[in-house]
């Protein structure tokens, strides 16, 4: 039965790479996806532990003390970068979950599916940071304010997500599902973003912007961007070992999964 | 070095609570997924091999 849909699955994949032998499609089978991603994750692992190190010591260590918020500005190296991750993240989750949809290539679900608890993850960094940063600075650790309303509701539709794929057996079923959500959600992305110029909000505006020059200090800056792509690197290792388990938990009655568990033994 | 002394750097210039309950927090969280995440793929593993060991034995079974 697994070699039956196996067939099924590859017929698809080379229907897709007929349309101009485009051989990237290559990589969208997860045999190939298993092994590529398998060699990616410790260096993608390394560079995000030594990123997190240089930044946190530029954060701590040469970053000067902020003259208006003092030492308090600090929670912005990991409150800035927490909550671009779980915008960006939901982006591509459902970039990944439409192409699912739409092409129904598999390893597009599953990226889906694995991307979704690290989002969620950031997402819950970037409103617990906000908070201890809001107390100090507004006096309040929450308020119904829109930029804050909405990342928690970005939260939300994580966790909705995780929670429908969860209830649903049938794996493709869950994947269509998901993509629903995934895709309806996505909306929310831009109003968090642009939540704080819509509307008379509490929280600051952005700390940089393409149009302007940044509004803080380089080196503040600089520690604040380093501590993004660390964020970056991690969210890949995290996703690539996720993706690996959700393709082995898939793939399980499959012949190359059998002969990798015997290998590994 | 921008600190006077660690306890300096400890005090947080009074916010400590807010900078290291922030901090503390976001280690918490990246150490529990990667943990839960290393463990499910131990356990996934296992799991593959027993049901390969367990269906071997059956077919054993059948041919004996």
């Amino acid at each position: 039965m697994g070699h039956g849909r196996r067939i099924a699955y590859f017929d698809g994949i080379r229907w897709v790479t007929g349309l101009g032998n485009i051989n990237w499609f290559k990589y969208a089978s997860p045999v190939t996806f298993y092994g590529l991603a398998g060699r990616m994750i410790p260096w993608f692992s390394a560079a995000a532990a030594v990123l997190a190190v240089a930044g946190i010591y530029i954060g701590f260590f040469v970053a000067p003390t902020d003259f208006q918020q003092g030492e308090a500005y600090r929670i912005i190296f990991i409150h800035v970068p927490a909550s671009w991750m779980s915008m960006f993240i939901y982006v591509v989750m459902a970039v990944w979950a439409g192409f699912g949809l739409v092409l129904n290539t598999r390893l597009s679900s599953m990226m889906a599916s694995a991307l979704a608890p690290t989002g969620a993850m950031f997402a819950f960094i970037a409103l617990w940071t906000g908070a201890l940063w809001g107390r100090p600075m507004w006096g309040a650790y929450w308020v119904w304010d829109a930029r804050l309303t909405s990342e928690l509701i970005l939260l939300f539709l994580y966790i909705g997500f995780m929670a429908l794929q969860a209830a649903i057996d049938d794996p493709r079923r869950a994947d269509r599902a998901g993509a629903v959500i995934a895709l309806v959600g996505v909306v929310n992305v831009p109003i968090i973003y642009f939540s704080v110029l819509w509307w008379n909000t509490l929280h600051q505006g952005s700390s940089i912007s393409v149009t302007k020059a940044p509004a803080m200090a380089h080196i503040m800056l600089t520690g604040m961007l380093v501590m993004a792509i660390a964020a970056w690197m991690y969210t890949i290792a995290v996703v690539l070992v996720r993706v690996r388990c959700i393709i082995l938990e898939r793939e399980r009655h499959s012949a190359w999964v059998a002969d990798l568990v015997k290998e590994a033994k | 070095m921008i600190w006077a002394s660690w306890s300096a750097f400890f005090a947080m210039g009074g916010y400590a609570f807010y900078v290291w309950g922030s901090y503390v927090m976001a280690l918490v969280f990246i150490a529990g997924e990667v943990w839960l995440l290393l463990r499910r793929k131990r356990t996934l593993l296992q799991r593959l091999s027993l049901i390969q060991r367990l269906s071997a034995g059956e077919k054993d079974e059948t041919a004996s």
